[in-house]
């Protein structure tokens, strides 16, 4: 990618709030290595402060994402995985370098996550018919059954995968309808960043995801406790932590992802379990008659 | 005001044997607890109906074992198709004797027997009925190809529909397999004690059904149990939020379902003495005990003066008193606890500035008593528009657009349920699609069957009750999260 005699142009790795990419307010960065050790770069550092504006562009996204049709958020997830795969080499290279995987492994990686994106972005439009019903009250009302999203959604992003098990965190909350909040894995940071940046040009609406590179230990009791955050995903919660987490979450009555005991294999079929804790089903008795 | 006065119309308690006092219903027998035994009274007239045990630990921890040995040995390995005949059995045991749950519960609770004899054993009945035929269909409820129950529920239930909410937690869960142990609440919990005998008479395996009375710490006891896998709760956001805290960083699967502060919304083209009508019933139905009460009325501005005028009407029409008459419209509140809640709350109401109307009302000398009361002039940052009052209160409040009373009606911690009053379908669903509540009547107010899902968003908590979804709630297997 570099070429032979010409000094690298370096990038400078900055949060994604609100369709923009800021610094951390508080002017942290943090050293990131490779997998051997090598300097990466130094990658903003997100602060409390930092998660909160994101929670605020997070619900300020909430109503047009949710309010689109199934059909548009469909298309927009899709055209995610395109941009993905437009970027497919240089995903590969971040993801070998940041796992310390072999070419091809990080590159199956980098395929599953791209193709678990379609995955998702082919269920928007068939959750309200598998997910709802018409129910046969007894009594003359059309009552019916609806999956709605549940609004700002916080995850935690796994520590270990730092692509695939990234996207298969974010992808349902967004295929779902909800806006998202995310704390990327904290020594393997950099897939996300680019991710970010190929959400900033696929036609995501500002806010819909927020990454906060950082540490899930520190913002993750901010998230957890934040009045107007309606479910976590623990999934990256440090060891130890998660039980404290979910009871900080508690307090709003937030809906949670327990976080497995070890990471899971990130390639097995996801089911519906990463999208029904972030759905709510509303039911609505219309009244017949002539 | 009336021409004709209605002349009493008790219904005879005669049906009801009430015994001196009761012990627990443990793997298929009642059983003293190791607890201080409490007494139940009757809150219309404060007698006191019955002594009742009270569950200790050692109580529950006897009653989750029952709980684990009939799931791993009688209620678990059965064919599925012989657990729906035992639900079927017991439906058709609550409609048999009906009429005596009825009498129990208005003596009990509070509520008028009209509700009781109308709505809350009937429904009962039908809750168990539907999920009867559940038991052998699981494979086909799309929750994955081989949903498998979760084992023992510790099931914890307020007091507001003592058998109904019953109904509401175990028939869901011996349908799909599980077994339970259910706490039902301290101040009602006589029809459990008689459903116990229902079990009975259907030969239920012993274990299957476990009651625990009790207060708090034996609820506690049942949600902290080691060896329970599943608990549901019924109850105030305040209790959810322990018992959340308290499941959290185990593996026990959590359904809430808790308080609300529901929006009615009427519009200018609704037909008014429907709204009347659908207003009062959401509100003063059950002394508006019900977590889904349509306590915040959203009234279109240029109608407001003919609604309140109407209601205010209405309202003096309303009957308060003897729960056990027929003609009863508004029974007791179920507690001096709840009753002191809602005079506080009420007089918070008029100290904050809103305006409190009750209609000229005699109230019985004795029990527990609260008249309906509508408060307008109310903004919304009233504790009386805010907090859940659990009671005959109703809180006005106008708009003047469809964006403006879908601001207000979304602006709570709450989200279980609401309502729309307009003539327009278009408007209806409009509305119902932007409000963030889980269960929206449209020209109706608190209706309920057992194919309708139930439960909330936002803090009234998570999980549903009723249909395919609430059978979600019990079972474990790809996707049935």
């Amino acid at each position: 990618m570099i070429g032979h005699d010409r000094l690298a142009v370096r990038k400078t790795y900055k949060l994604y709030v609100n369709g923009a990419f800021p610094r951390s307010e508080s002017g942290r960065t943090y050293e990131v290595t490779d997998a051997k050790g090598h300097f990466q770069g130094n990658v903003a550092w997100a602060s409390r402060k930092d998660a909160r504006d994101a929670v605020v562009a997070a619900r300020g996204a909430f109503a047009k994402w949710s309010g689109a049709t199934a059909y548009n958020r469909g298309q927009v997830l899709y055209r995610v995985a395109e941009v993905m795969e437009g970027r497919h080499a240089q995903f590969c290279e971040e993801v070998a370098t940041a796992e310390g995987l072999s070419t091809s492994k990080a590159r199956a990686a980098v395929d599953a996550a791209i193709d678990r994106w379609v995955w998702y972005a082919g269920w928007t439009d068939k959750l309200a018919a598998v997910l709802g019903s018409a129910n046969p009250v007894a009594g003359p009302y059309f009552d019916f059954s609806l999956p709605e999203p549940s609004g700002v959604v916080a995850v935690l992003a796994p520590q270990q995968s730092s692509l695939l098990g990234l996207v298969s965190v974010l992808a349902p909350v967004l295929a779902t309808g909800n806006t998202a909040v995310v704390v990327t894995s904290r020594e393997r940071p950099i897939p996300a960043v680019t991710l970010a940046e190929v959400l900033a040009t696929s036609d995501v609406p500002g806010g819909v995801v927020n990454l906060l590179t950082g540490d899930a230990e520190e913002l993750g009791p901010w998230l957890a406790e934040h009045a107007d955050v309606d479910g976590i995903d623990l999934t990256g919660a440090p060891a130890g932590r998660a039980m404290e987490f979910e009871r900080e979450a508690a307090g709003t009555i937030k809906r949670v992802i327990r976080p497995p005991a070890t990471e899971p294999d990130w390639t097995a079929d996801p089911g519906l379990s990463r999208m029904t804790p972030f759905l709510e089903t509303k039911t609505v008795w219309h009244p017949m008659g002539v | 005001m009336s021409v004709f006065e209605y002349a009493p119309a008790p219904e005879s308690r005669s049906i009801v044997d009430i015994a001196p006092s009761y012990g627990l219903f443990i793997d298929g027998e009642f059983v003293d607890g190791t607890g201080e035994s409490f007494t139940t009274v009757n809150p219309a007239t404060e007698e006191v109906l019955t002594e009742v045990s009270s569950a200790g630990d050692a109580d529950v921890d006897r009653a989750v074992r029952a709980a684990r040995r009939a799931f791993e040995r009688t209620w678990g390995p059965m064919r599925p198709a012989d657990r729906g005949k035992y639900l079927f059995r017991i439906a058709r045991l609550l409609q048999e004797r009906a009429r005596e749950f009825a009498v129990l519960e208005s003596l009990d609770n509070g509520k008028p027997i009209r509700e009781s004899r109308d709505v809350d054993v009937p429904l009962a009945a039908a809750h168990f009925f539907y999920h009867a035929g559940w038991a052998d269909k699981l494979e086909h409820a799309g929750l994955g190809p081989a949903p498998r129950p979760l084992g023992v529920a510790g099931q914890v239930i307020p007091w507001n529909f003592p058998l109904l909410m019953l109904a509401w937690k175990v028939a869901p869960a011996l349908a799909t397999g599980n077994t339970v142990v259910l706490k039902p609440a301290e101040t009602t919990p006589l029809t459990a004690l008689l459903f116990a005998e229902v079990c009975r008479q259907a030969d239920l395996p012993p274990g299957v059904v476990n009651i625990v009375t009790g207060a708090g710490d034996t609820g506690r006891a049942v949600v902290e149990h080691g060896d329970v896998d599943k608990v549901a709760f019924t109850g105030s956001t305040e209790v959810g939020r322990s018992i959340a805290r308290a499941v959290a960083g185990t593996q026990k699967r959590l359904s809430l379902e808790l308080g609300g502060k529901a929006a009615n919304i009427v519009f200018d083209d609704a037909p008014i003495d429907q709204a009347v009508e659908g207003i009062v019933q959401g509100i003063f139905f059950n002394q508006g005990h019900v977590c889904c009460a349509g306590s915040r009325l959203l009234v279109q501005e240029s109608i407001h003066d003919e609604v309140i005028a109407s209601l205010q009407r209405r309202i003096s029409t309303l009957r308060v008193g003897d729960p056990l008459d027929k003609n009863t419209d508004i029974g007791a509140i179920n507690s001096a606890e709840q009753l002191a809640r809602i005079r506080e709350l009420s007089d918070i109401g008029e100290a904050e500035g809103a305006q409190r109307w009750q209609p000229a009302c005699e109230l019985p000398d004795r029990g527990y008593w609260f008249p309906p009361t509508v408060f307008t002039d109310v903004s919304p940052a009233h504790r009386i528009a805010r907090d859940e009052v659990f009671g005959p209160v109703l809180s006005v409040l106008t708009f003047r657009t469809p964006d403006e009373a879908v601001a207000k009606a979304n602006n709570s911690t709450y989200g279980l349920s609401a309502g729309i009053w307009s003539e327009k379908g278009s408007r209806i669903l409009k509305i119902a699609d932007q409000l963030r509540a889980g269960v929206v009547w449209a020209n109706t107010f608190n209706k309920f069957d057992p194919t309708s899902p139930f439960g909330g968003y936002k803090q009234s908590g998570y999980g549903r009750e009723g249909g395919r979804h609430g059978l979600a709630a019990y079972l474990t297997g790809d996707d049935s999260k």
